[in-house]
């Protein structure tokens, strides 16, 4: 781990105000994201993920802290990190999939028409929409959509993609499915992936890095590596989701305890 | 036991001569009545023949001329031209009005939606102006432009400025937050963000607004023209038929309503279905 970081998150406290609360989303969260990582943020409802991803993409600044790609501090969204979100509404419903895809490499006046046809058209194969080109997005079902905006993201070659629980929308056997086209993706073009879940079963199955934050706010409480499948903790004896599971619940338990 | 007897029960399959159908095709009659085009031509067919009933019953053509009388009167208003010129007048009229109180209503809907002022401007206004009939203010705008095309300019705007700009302004809000963060994702900003990401996203809400706008602005132009309509270029419609009461040519009074009604269909079914068919329909964001 020598070469330097290409997303470099340190110490970042994220704040939002709700109508009369001001809710502490993350507090001093640090981590790297090195090249061709496939980096998973891991942790239930309410413990900033998906605050932390928003604040990666530009969406919002860290009271505290700071965020880094390639060294420069963020501040505003931009197609250097494309986004995947788990809503089906986030393509374009005016523009058909192969416009979709497109429309991202020439608004941002990265490249010209017939480039960015060629570039688009290449992705769609890549997700294997090639026939559904011209369609426009509501004949599509809902793994098809995230299929298009995965495409969409990639097309843009970014340094990074954000991925939002993507899957999490979709039925049980499409989301398998998809957890295993994008592994496949990846084999092939090696992007760096920021990934955004709830679910330990998919964390270790799409990530080779997850991040374990702990809710309210949102803490770091454990970084591992993950080999792709659910191996035993030679130390514990027991399965890595086991171990993370009751991690998490160890953590509810103090807090409740916390509380009363 | 008995359970277990039923699932693995083998089925007879019924042979297709005990079907009655399998697929037929519907007969002429009923495939008639499943038109909505075809069960409203009866339904204006049962008007006419009300209407032709009653007046003849009535015989009185100074009061309620015939439906036959005013279908005469109506394509003798086409062939001799008067008609068709007045028509022409209040649609010159009109698309002035609509233009003009297009891009305002534009102007006005991507200010509130940039800047908080400029949405507490567009929400007061239009709560003001909205309940106001445009052809209220037709006799201050005689005193401010005199009798002329101004006064009536003047009316149309107001008629389609706010519920195009209320429409357009509620459509912009109704843009799913997802969208919005795709859209800046782009790193689209200012202009080209309203153009590229909020207004087709709002247009099925923008098109609504279209359409109620040109309506007002259609029944404001006609009231206007009855009020005054004669203008360097001639009259319009609403001053055909104010004129036309005036000699008590009264075939021809029904004849400018009945041309009223059929603009406003014609514009409403070509001109708006098309654009209907073409963008919202296509992009599954209406059915």
């Amino acid at each position: 781990m020598n070469t330097p970081a290409l997303l470099e998150v340190k110490d970042v406290t994220l704040q939002y105000k709700t109508r009369d609360h001001l809710v502490t989303a993350t507090y001093r969260v640090s981590f790297e994201i090195h090249k061709s990582d496939r980096f998973v943020l891991l942790g239930p409802s309410g413990c900033g993920k998906s605050t932390l991803l928003k604040a990666v993409g530009g969406y919002m600044a860290p009271v505290e802290g700071e965020i880094r790609l390639n060294g420069t501090a963020i501040n505003r969204p931009g197609p250097d990190r494309m986004m995947v979100f788990q809503e089906f509404d986030q393509l374009l419903p005016w523009k058909t999939v192969k416009e979709n895809v497109m429309f991202a490499l020439t608004s941002s006046g990265r490249l010209g028409r017939a480039e960015a046809t060629e570039r688009a058209m290449a992705y769609i194969e890549k997700v294997r929409l090639t026939k559904f080109a011209d369609s426009y997005p509501h004949m599509l079902s809902g793994g098809m959509k995230q299929r298009v905006a995965i495409a969409r993201g990639m097309a843009m070659e970014p340094d990074i993609l954000l991925m939002d629980e993507p899957f999490a929308a979709l039925d049980a056997l499409t989301r398998t499915k998809m957890q295993d086209e994008l592994l496949q993706l990846w084999e092939d073009t090696r992007f760096t992936v920021l990934f955004v879940t709830h679910s330990i079963p998919e964390a270790i199955k799409v990530g080779n890095r997850i991040l374990l934050l702990s809710p309210h706010p949102g803490r770091v409480r454990a970084e591992m590596d993950s080999t792709g499948v659910d191996e035993m903790e030679p130390a514990l004896g027991i399965p890595m989701s086991e171990h993370i599971h009751s991690m998490l619940m160890s953590e509810e338990l103090v807090t409740e305890e916390e509380n009363v | 036991m008995s359970d277990v007897a039923r699932l693995s029960r083998t089925v007879s399959v019924p042979r297709p001569k005990d079907f009655t159908v399998v697929e037929k095709p519907l007969t002429l009659g009923e495939r008639l009545w499943s038109s909505g085009a075809f069960r409203k031509s009866l339904v204006l067919l049962g008007l006419a023949l009300l209407w032709q009933g009653y007046a003849q019953w009535l015989d009185n053509p100074l009061l309620f001329p015939t439906f036959v009388e005013t279908v005469q009167a109506l394509v003798q208003g086409i062939i001799g031209g008067d008609l068709i010129s007045a028509v022409w007048v209040s649609m010159q009229l009109l698309l002035v009005g609509y233009a003009v109180g297009l891009v305002l209503a534009a102007l006005l809907a991507v200010l509130a939606i940039t800047t908080r002022l400029g949405n507490d401007v567009l929400e007061t206004m239009t709560a003001m102006f909205s309940p106001l009939p445009a052809i209220a203010l037709l006799p201050l705008a005689l005193i401010w432009f005199g009798l002329g095309v101004g006064s009536i300019v003047f009316v149309l705007i107001h008629s389609v400025l706010w519920p195009v700009a209320l429409n357009t302004h509620t459509g912009f809000r109704a843009v799913s937050n997802t969208l919005r963060m795709v859209g800046r994702n782009y790193g689209l900003r200012g202009l080209p963000y309203v153009a590229l990401i909020l207004i087709p996203a709002a247009f099925p809400s923008i098109l609504t607004g279209l359409k109620i706008g040109w309506a007002f602005a259609w029944r404001t132009l006609i009231a206007a023209e009855l009020v005054f309509g004669v203008t360097t270029g001639g009259g319009g419609l609403g001053w055909y038929i104010y004129q036309n009461k005036n000699t008590l040519e009264i075939p021809q009074v029904f004849a400018g309503l009945l041309a009223v009604i059929l603009v406003g269909l014609l514009v409403d079914n070509l001109i708006f279905r098309v654009i209907e068919n073409r963008t919202v329909r296509r992009w599954g964001m209406q059915h």
